[in-house]
């Protein structure tokens, strides 16, 4: 499976709920398919990320974290 | 017999759970706040979201350039004593004249906690309906040209109970 990026999103630093109406934003301009990597510091966008990706038909493909910064890959549905 | 609904773009409303219906009556910066956070994040969820503006509500809608508003002297004492915007909110505990909603916006700031003008403005990119109820507008003297620019057309009580239908419906 091609697991090239098509948009990265930085929502360091953000707080609820500005990585996921970001996200929500940034994926309007993707195709189905495509992917979208999201980098965020706000430990509550863990669960919202999951939840977010149940409620829409978007798939989280990989989640990571790395000294405090958590790595979403979504893929849009 | 009655048409189906639609939504602007001609798609079939969601029905039930997919749909948020906010009724917002309080200006208070701890109210307008949550009921942003909540409209935005659910147009985000691919819900559609709905905030009908009524009494003190219609007041953060004003935009933050206009000082006074109202026709008669009533009116206008209102909005003297209760200035709309976004960014003249108060708390509803702890407002302590004007400092409590300045450290609370330092502290959101901080945080990186988007304010309620960015919200409203986040809220109106998303899709979300925003509606200003038409008797309160006429009641306090809030005229069209008061408030901020993409809002729905004012509407009643028949029109929110009607998007309310089936739908999470919040009080705030």
């Amino acid at each position: 499976m091609s697991a090239t990026v098509a948009k990265s999103l930085d929502v360091r630093g953000l707080s609820c709920p500005l990585p996921i109406v970001r996200t929500a934003q940034a994926m309007r301009d993707l195709a189905p398919g495509e992917l979208v990597e999201v980098l965020a510091t706000d430990p509550g966008s863990v669960p919202d990320f999951e939840a977010w990706c149940r409620s829409t038909g978007n798939t989280l493909v990989e989640r990571s974290e790395e000294g405090g910064v958590y790595r979403f890959l979504v893929r849009k549905g | 017999m009655t048409e189906p609904r639609t939504t602007e773009g001609g798609a079939p409303v969601p029905a039930g759970h997919d749909r948020l219906v906010i009724f917002a009556w309080s200006g208070d910066l701890d109210r307008v706040w949550p009921t942003l956070i909540l409209a935005t994040t659910a147009a985000a969820m691919g819900m559609r979201a709905t905030v009908f503006f009524t009494f003190w509500g219609l007041f953060p809608l004003v935009r933050n350039d206009v000082r006074i508003t109202g026709e008669n002297w009533m009116q206008k004492m209102l909005s003297l004593m209760n200035r709309g915007g976004t960014e003249h909110l108060k708390l509803s505990k702890m407002n302590l004249a004007g400092a409590g909603p300045a450290m609370m916006r330092k502290l959101a700031r901080d945080h990186k906690v988007a304010s309620p003008t960015e919200l409203l403005r986040l809220a109106r990119d998303l899709g979300v309906r925003l509606v200003p109820c038409q008797m309160t507008m006429d009641l306090l003297g809030l005229r069209r040209e008061d408030l901020v620019e993409g809002l729905d057309e004012p509407a009643g009580a028949t029109t929110a109970l009607l998007e309310a239908k089936d739908a999470i419906t919040l009080l705030i």
